[in-house]
C-alpha cells in the first residue's frame, strides 16, 4: 500500500512537467492551429532563465584585502556577490531562493519570446500543412537549441534548490500512517503543487475571464469572432505567448530535478507530443489528465516488483499507453472528430 | 520484358542518374566530398530517403519511425555475418526480409489511423524498440556497446570454405572485399537498383492508387478501393528500403547500434526529403545528399580554415567575421542546419525541386502552350 502511494506521488511531478508542456502544445494547436515543435525548446529556455537569473544574482565585485593573506603569502581576494552588497543580508536569501525567484524573470522573457516566435515565423505558417508546421518549427528548435549551446556551453549547470526545500515530507503522517512511513522530497512535492497552480490559473483564466471567454470563442469558430469586430489575431498571439511562459515555468522551477542542458526540450518535446496526442489534440483537460497518467504510469512502471515482472517495461510503457490508447480510442482520451487525421 | 522497361522520360532520368552516381567520385572532388566513407553514405541515405518518400510522398503517411527499420536491418545484416558469412548479399537480403516484416506488423497496426495519430503511433513504435534494444534485448543487440564482430563468430558458411584468418574479417561480395571505392560502388549500384525499383512504383498503376490516397482518401474508398492494403504495401516497401539502407550500413562498417533507431534519426530522413521535394523521385536523393554533406564537412570545419578562407578581407573585419562564422561550423553545423529548414520551409515550400521548376519556368515563360492542350481540372 505504501510502495503503491509512494508510486503514485513519484508520478506527480514528472507528471506535472508532461502537463504543463502539453498544455501549452494544446493551447498552441487549439488557438492557431500550429503543431509547434519548438515548444520543447521554450521549456529548455525557461530552464536557462533560472540559470541566467542565477548567473546575475551571484556577480560579484572582487576586492583585495591587504590586512589579510592566504596560504601562499598574496593578498587575499574578497569575493562579495553584488547581492549582498546591494540587500545585506537578504542578498543571500535572495540567491539561495534564485530557482524560484526566477520565475520573476522567466514570465516577461518567455512572454516576449512566445509573441516574437509568433509574429516573426509562425504567423506565415497558419494556412500552410502541417508537415511544413511540423518542419519549420523544428528548425527553429534546433536555431533555439543550439544557441543556447553556444552561450551556455554542452555540458548541464546544475542548480541548487533553496535550502528550506531540500528535505523530505513526512507525507504518511499526514494521512495517518505511521511517521516516516511515506516520505516524499519536498521540491517534487512543491513542483506538483506549482504545476497544478500554473493549470488551476490557465484554465481560470480561460474559464472567468472576458478575454478568456474571447479565446474560447476564437477557439470554436475563428471566422465569427471576427466578423463581430474583435481582433482574435492579436489574442491568438497573446495566448501563443502565455503557453510560452507556461511551458517557461515549468523548466524554470523543473532546474533543481534535472540540471538544464541544451538538449532536455527535445527529450521532452516528443513525450509530449505523445502526451497531447493521448489526452486528444486540441483538449485541454486532455492534455492535463493524460500528461499525470503517464507521469503515474511511468512511476509504476520502474517499481523493482513490475520490472521483475515484465523486464523492459519502464522504458516503453508510455509508449505502449500511447499505442493502446490510440488503437482502442482512435482521437486519443478527449479528442474531437476530425481533428489533425489528414 | 515488361518488368524492366521504363518509359522513355523515365528511361533519359535513370540513365542521367546512373551517369551522376557513377561519377561521384569525380564531380565531389571539388567540395572536398570525395573519400569513401562519405560517398558511401550519400549512397546508401539516398536509399533511405528513397524509401521513406515511397511511403510519405506517395500516400501523405507522415512517418516519425522509420529509423526503427534502418536499425533492424542493421542489426540483422551484422548477425549474418556473425552467424553465416561475410558475403554481403546473403545479408542485404536478409535484412530486407526481416525490416519487412518488422514493418508489416507497425504497419498493419500504425495504419489504423492516420494524420497525426500515425505519425505518433509509427514514433511510439520506433521508440519502444529504441528503448527496448538499449535495455531488455541486450542479448540480441549488444546493447550501448553496440553489436559487433568478434573473432569467435560462427560464420558457418565461410567456414566450410576457409580457415579462419588473423584479425576481423571485412564484408565482401563473391570474395571481393568491399572496403573503400569498391564498398562505394556496391553502394552505388544497390543504389540504382533501388532508384529503378522506385521508377517503377511512381510509374505503376499501383502508384496511381497511392497517389489517390494521399490527394482523397476518402472519395478513393467510395469508388470501391479498399485503400489500407495499398497503404500496407507501400509501407513495407518504404520499411524494406530503410532495412537494405541499415544493411548497408553494417556492409560498409560491420556495427550495429541502437541509437541508429532513435527518433532523431527519423527525423533526420523526414527532414532529408522535404528539404529534396516530397513526392519527387529525384529530390530525397539530393536532400540526402545535401545533409550529409553538411554534417560531415561543416562539422569539420574550425577557425583556421575560416581564417583562411576569409583570406581576402583586410584585418580588422577579418577577424570579427571569422569570429562570427565559426559559430555556425565545426560543433555549431546544426545550426546551419537548422537555418537552412528555416529558409527552405519559408521560402522554397516544395524543397529544393521545386526551386529547380521554379527555375525551369523562367526559361520556359517565353514559349506558348501548345494549341488544344487542355488543363485538366479535377472536379471538387
Amino acid at each position: 500500500m505504501d510502495a503503491i502511494l509512494a508510486q503514485l506521488l513519484n508520478g506527480l511531478d514528472k507528471g506535472g512537467a508532461y502537463a504543463l508542456i502539453a498544455l501549452g502544445l494544446t493551447l498552441v494547436f487549439g488557438t492557431l492551429g500550429v503543431v509547434n515543435f519548438a515548444h520543447g525548446a521554450l521549456f529548455m529556455l525557461g530552464a536557462f532563465c533560472a540559470v541566467s537569473f542565477r548567473y546575475l544574482i551571484t556577480l560579484e565585485t572582487v576586492t583585495v584585502d591587504p590586512t589579510q593573506t592566504t596560504a601562499w603569502g598574496t593578498a587575499l581576494e574578497v569575493r562579495t556577490p553584488l547581492a549582498q552588497t546591494w540587500f545585506g543580508d537578504w542578498g543571500g536569501v535572495l540567491i539561495d531562493w534564485s530557482v524560484p525567484l526566477s520565475i520573476l524573470l522567466a514570465i516577461p522573457v518567455m512572454l516576449v519570446i512566445g509573441i516574437v516566435m509568433e509574429r516573426g515565423l509562425i504567423k506565415h505558417f497558419y494556412k500552410r500543412p502541417h508537415a511544413e508546421q511540423i518542419l519549420v518549427t523544428f528548425g527553429l528548435a534546433i536555431v533555439l537549441q543550439e544557441i543556447v549551446k553556444a552561450i551556455f556551453g554542452p555540458n548541464p549547470i546544475s542548480q541548487a534548490m533553496p535550502t528550506a526545500l531540500r528535505g523530505a515530507a513526512d507525507v504518511g503522517a499526514l494521512i495517518g500512517l505511521a511517521p516516516g512511513a511515506l516520505t516524499y522530497p519536498l521540491w517534487r512535492l512543491v513542483y506538483f503543487l506549482f504545476s497544478a497552480g500554473v493549470i488551476a490559473a490557465v484554465f481560470g483564466f480561460l474559464r472567468f475571464t472576458t478575454f478568456g471567454m474571447v479565446v474560447r470563442a476564437g477557439m470554436a469558430d475563428r471566422e465569427t469572432v471576427g466578423l463581430l469586430g474583435i481582433n482574435i489575431d492579436r489574442r491568438f498571439t497573446i495566448m501563443f505567448g502565455l503557453a510560452a511562459v507556461v511551458a517557461g515555468l515549468a523548466g524554470v522551477m523543473y532546474t533543481p530535478l534535472l540540471p538544464p542542458n541544451y538538449h532536455q526540450g527535445m527529450d521532452f518535446l516528443v513525450l509530449s507530443f505523445v502526451v497531447v496526442v493521448v489526452g486528444g489534440m486540441g483538449s485541454l483537460p486532455g492534455a492535463v489528465a493524460a500528461g499525470f497518467l503517464l507521469g503515474i504510469l511511468q512511476s509504476f512502471a520502474s517499481m523493482n516488483q513490475i520490472k521483475s515482472l515484465l523486464p523492459g517495461i519502464d522504458q516503453i510503457i508510455i509508449y505502449l499507453t500511447a499505442v493502446v490508447i490510440l488503437l482502442v480510442r482512435p482521437r486519443g482520451l478527449f479528442g474531437r472528430r476530425g481533428m489533425m487525421e489528414n | 520484358m515488361a518488368l524492366f522497361q521504363l518509359s522513355r522520360r523515365d528511361a533519359l532520368i535513370f540513365a542521367l542518374f546512373a551517369l551522376v552516381v557513377i561519377t561521384m567520385p569525380v564531380w565531389t572532388a571539388p567540395f572536398g566530398a570525395n573519400y569513401p566513407g562519405l560517398m558511401q553514405k550519400f549512397a546508401i541515405y539516398a536509399i533511405f530517403a528513397i524509401g521513406f518518400n515511397i511511403l510519405f510522398g506517395l500516400t501523405g503517411y507522415l512517418s516519425f519511425g522509420h529509423a526503427a527499420f534502418l536499425g533492424v536491418g542493421s542489426y540483422t545484416a551484422v548477425w549474418s555475418f556473425k552467424l553465416l558469412t561475410m558475403d554481403a548479399l546473403p545479408a542485404l537480403l536478409l535484412a530486407v526480409l526481416i525490416s519487412g516484416l518488422f514493418a508489416l506488423v507497425i504497419g498493419f497496426l500504425s495504419l489504423r489511423r492516420s494524420g497525426i495519430y500515425f505519425s505518433i503511433l509509427t514514433l511510439a513504435f520506433a521508440q519502444m524498440s529504441y528503448n527496448l534494444a538499449y535495455s531488455v534485448l541486450t542479448p540480441i543487440t549488444n546493447g550501448e556497446t553496440s553489436l559487433q564482430l568478434t573473432l569467435q563468430d560462427p560464420r558457418l558458411i565461410d567456414l566450410a570454405f576457409t580457415t579462419r584468418g588473423a584479425g576481423l574479417p571485412t564484408a565482401s561480395l563473391f570474395g571481393v572485399t568491399l572496403s573503400g571505392l569498391s564498398g562505394f560502388y556496391f553502394c552505388a549500384v544497390v543504389l540504382l537498383i533501388a532508384f529503378f525499383f522506385a521508377q517503377k512504383v511512381f510509374a505503376s498503376p499501383f502508384g496511381m492508387m497511392l497517389r489517390g490516397i494521399k490527394s482523397n482518401q476518402m472519395r478513393m474508398s467510395y469508388t470501391g478501393f479498399n485503400t489500407r492494403p495499398y497503404a500496407l504495401t507501400a509501407f513495407v516497401i518504404s520499411g524494406m528500403y530503410a532495412g537494405l539502407a541499415g544493411a548497408l550500413l553494417a556492409v560498409t562498417d560491420p556495427l550495429a547500434g541502437a541509437e541508429r533507431m532513435q527518433w532523431t534519426a527519423s527525423g533526420e530522413v523526414v527532414l532529408m526529403t522535404i528539404l529534396g521535394g516530397v513526392g519527387t523521385l529525384i529530390g530525397p536523393v539530393i536532400g540526402a545528399w545535401l545533409i550529409k554533406y553538411f554534417e560531415n564537412i561543416f562539422s569539420s570545419f574550425n577557425e583556421g580554415i575560416l581564417s583562411r578562407f576569409f583570406d581576402f578581407i583586410p584585418a580588422p573585419l577579418h577577424d570579427t567575421i571569422v569570429a562570427i562564422s565559426s559559430k555556425f561550423v565545426g560543433e555549431g553545423w546544426q545550426l546551419t542546419l537548422g537555418l537552412l529548414f528555416v529558409l527552405v520551409v519559408v521560402f522554397l515550400p516544395g524543397g529544393i525541386m521545386e526551386g529547380v521548376r521554379r527555375i525551369g519556368a523562367l526559361f520556359r515563360r517565353g514559349t506558348p502552350p501548345k494549341a488544344g492542350a487542355i488543363r485538366v481540372q479535377p472536379a471538387e
